[in-house]
């Protein structure tokens, strides 16, 4: 866990006052809602279609039990009882009202949590694989770049105002759990081959309307110089990204117009200019953030303990538990436990006061208190001792936080959709409810594999539809809502854009498509178990667009 | 969300209401003929002209202190006067999600 410094917690207690006075003008009628709405945004309280809306950073996905119970009592106090895991490790607050928000920020604040840059056009909350620290295949724990980064853009004058918003995500693994491609920019912690450590820069990804993945610009950069090499490229993004037309002002369009070369030029001529400056790291500096983040003091036991196998043996629903949930550990005797958020006809991403209590009274126990959060909308207990994991299985279990459909196609995707969203044109919940009744036989999954499913309901793409396996996008036509498929896409290190298989279909038939879908692949995969993406890859989308729409 | 002012050359094809979200809440609420907001799309004034809706949603516009982003949404009335949301997002506006939000007090 990282510890917030002094530094840290006035910077947050000074902006709830400031907000506070804010909100205080609003109410009083001294701010008009066109002076307030960038100063609420500022702080991550948008406007959805009923109600306020509060979204919360939860920084390279760690939280602690602390401020897990925190956002418990918002949910209870302030809100509806639950909240919303989004697929930027953040959480939204979907029913919270304005004069209590300033409140309910002090509360936030009490644990170091805040709302500030998840929204506007600034750099967004920086996001990282959420096993890091943990993953066997990591070469060093992100997280400690994500801080550096995270504490030099927070509140920069010069990156406030930007073109448009900013996502930044960072990797240290051999697989991509943080969806590096699909980000403006993306750090990538690798080794050379001097065995040296440093990172590739990738810019330029993004979904929305005009998708592209991010292009490596700078296969190997030092260390020393990741911060002014990002300072680098947001200069060069704050003085050539397009300001007159929003639908072109991601960093994505400025790299695809000028091309990543000439972008990468670009930036190469202002880091020249800065490299060897101020932002030049200090490894003592380096090391001070570093030693913020505290690990937990893990026991020395073995791998697989004798009482494991004998749990697996004896309960097949844990042993098919311990098979979907469960990941190695960097530490002998540890595994990572995945939780799914996707229940049976539930909402992905949702999860209850309750649910959250106990999660951190779990992680308490089981997991040196910490829980993360995932791209994917899931959580994650990261350090539990593989001999506690009958027993954590039991817990979850009672609470409905055992579900085994991890990276199956009932574990979904989906942003809010029309049914919260103002910018939404489609819904997309009630879609992936429906598929998850549909397809609610957990040997119907298994035997399916691996297979991502991903909504949006709107061309913006929050449910990344893109890098789906099978991507589904809400549009409106005459008043009615119809679904847009693609088949193909992923996010993982060999990030792909899906393909669009024919005409968009109404909503009473999305899932009908899906299950049409399925059983093509059924029938095409090759023995023994092609996954689903493989056979997409192998035969093209042909062969799914025609059993697709043979009956339509 | 449409301003009224980019709305100012719509034509209207049907009945009107001017609707926007509570500035303490953000709830959904529905100009009234008496110059108010109501929660009640029953309660709302209905414009059958482009002249009235307008008029209705320049008056809206005004109240600022009251009402975030007022514009000229479409409805039904049907026999008996009732007053039904012209559209799918209205009437996710007007009844909430359609889906069943999570019960607070279970898992």
């Amino acid at each position: 866990m990282y510890v917030y410094d002094a530094f840290d917690r006035r910077l947050l207690a000074e902006r709830v006052a400031e907000f506070r006075d804010q909100v205080a003008r609003r109410l009083s009628g001294e701010l008009t809602e066109e002076e307030f709405k960038p100063l609420r945004l500022m702080n991550g309280v948008y406007l959805q279609l009923h109600a306020y809306m509060l979204r919360i950073a939860i920084p390279y996905g760690t939280l602690s039990t602390l401020q897990l119970r925190k956002l418990a009592e918002i949910a209870r106090k302030y809100d509806r009882g639950y909240g919303h895991f989004t697929t930027r490790q953040n959480i939204q607050f979907h029913w919270i009202k304005l004069a209590e928000l300033p409140d309910a920020m002090a509360e936030l604040a009490s644990v170091g949590m805040h709302g500030m840059q998840t929204s506007g056009n600034n750099v967004r909350n920086i996001t990282t694989d959420q096993w890091a620290g943990v993953a066997p295949d990591e070469i060093e724990d992100p997280r400690i770049w994500a801080e550096l980064i995270r504490q030099h853009v927070t509140l920069h004058p010069e990156f406030s105002f930007m073109p448009r918003k900013f996502k930044i995500a960072l990797g240290a693994s051999s697989r991509d759990r943080a969806a590096l491609r699909i980000h403006d920019m993306a750090l990538r912690l690798h080794r050379n081959a001097a065995g040296e450590t440093g990172f590739e820069v990738m810019v330029g990804g993004g979904l929305g309307r005009t998708p592209y993945l991010a292009q490596t610009i700078k296969p190997f950069l030092p260390k020393r110089d990741v911060l002014s090499y990002v300072e680098a490229v947001l200069r060069t993004y704050n003085q050539f990204g397009r300001r007159d037309n929003i639908w072109k002002a991601r960093i994505k369009i400025l790299v695809h117009d000028l091309g990543a070369e000439a972008f990468a030029k670009e930036v190469e001529a202002e880091w020249q200019g800065i490299k060897d400056g101020a932002l030049a790291l200090d490894p003592a500096m380096v090391a001070e953030i570093a030693s913020r983040f505290r690990y937990p003091d893990y026991e020395k036991l073995d791998d697989s303990p004798p009482q494991l196998a004998k749990a697996r043996r004896d309960d097949r629903g844990f042993d098919t538990w311990m098979a979907n949930c469960v990941a190695n550990h960097k530490v002998p005797g540890y595994a990572v436990v995945t939780l799914s958020l996707k229940p049976q006809g539930g909402t992905p991403g949702d999860c209850t006061a309750v649910q959250m209590d106990k999660l951190a009274d779990f992680a308490d126990r089981y997991s040196f208190g910490e829980i993360r959060v995932g791209h994917e909308q899931n959580l994650a207990l990261p350090h539990v001792a593989q001999r506690d994991l009958p027993a954590l299985w039991r817990e979850l279990d009672a609470i409905g936080l055992a579900q085994t459909n991890v990276n199956l196609i009932t574990d979904i995707i989906s942003c809010p959709g029309l049914d919260y969203c103002s910018l939404a044109n489609a819904r997309s919940i009630p879609i992936a409810q429906e598929i998850t009744q549909r397809f609610r036989d957990l040997d119907i999954q298994r035997d399916l594999g691996r297979l991502h499913i991903n909504i949006s309901g709107c061309i913006n793409a929050c449910g990344h539809h893109h890098v789906g396996h099978i991507g589904i996008l809400g549009v409106e036509k005459n008043g009615e809502e119809f679904y847009q498929i693609t088949l193909g896409g992923k996010a993982d290190e060999n990030a792909t854009l899906g393909t669009l298989i024919g005409p968009a279909v109404p909503y009473a038939q999305v899932a009908d498509v899906v299950e049409d879908i399925a059983a093509a692949y059924l029938e095409l995969r090759q023995p023994p178990q092609e996954l689903f993406i493989d056979t997409v890859k192998r035969l093209g989308v042909e062969p799914f667009r025609e059993r697709v729409y043979a009956a339509r | 969300m449409t301003s009224p002012l980019d709305q100012k050359k719509i034509k209207i094809a049907g009945p009107v209401v001017i609707t926007a979200n509570r500035v303490d809440d953000g709830a959904v609420v529905y100009r009234s003929p008496d110059g108010r907001w109501t929660t009640e799309l029953g309660a709302a004034a209905v414009a059958i002209d482009a002249d009235s809706a307008r008029a209705l949603a320049e008056a809206a516009a005004e109240d600022d202190l009251n009402a975030i982003g007022p514009y000229i949404a479409p409805v039904s009335v049907l026999p008996g006067g009732h007053v039904r949301p012209g559209n799918l997002r209205e009437l996710i506006r007007l009844g909430g999600p359609t889906i069943e939000l999570p019960t607070p007090l279970d898992s």
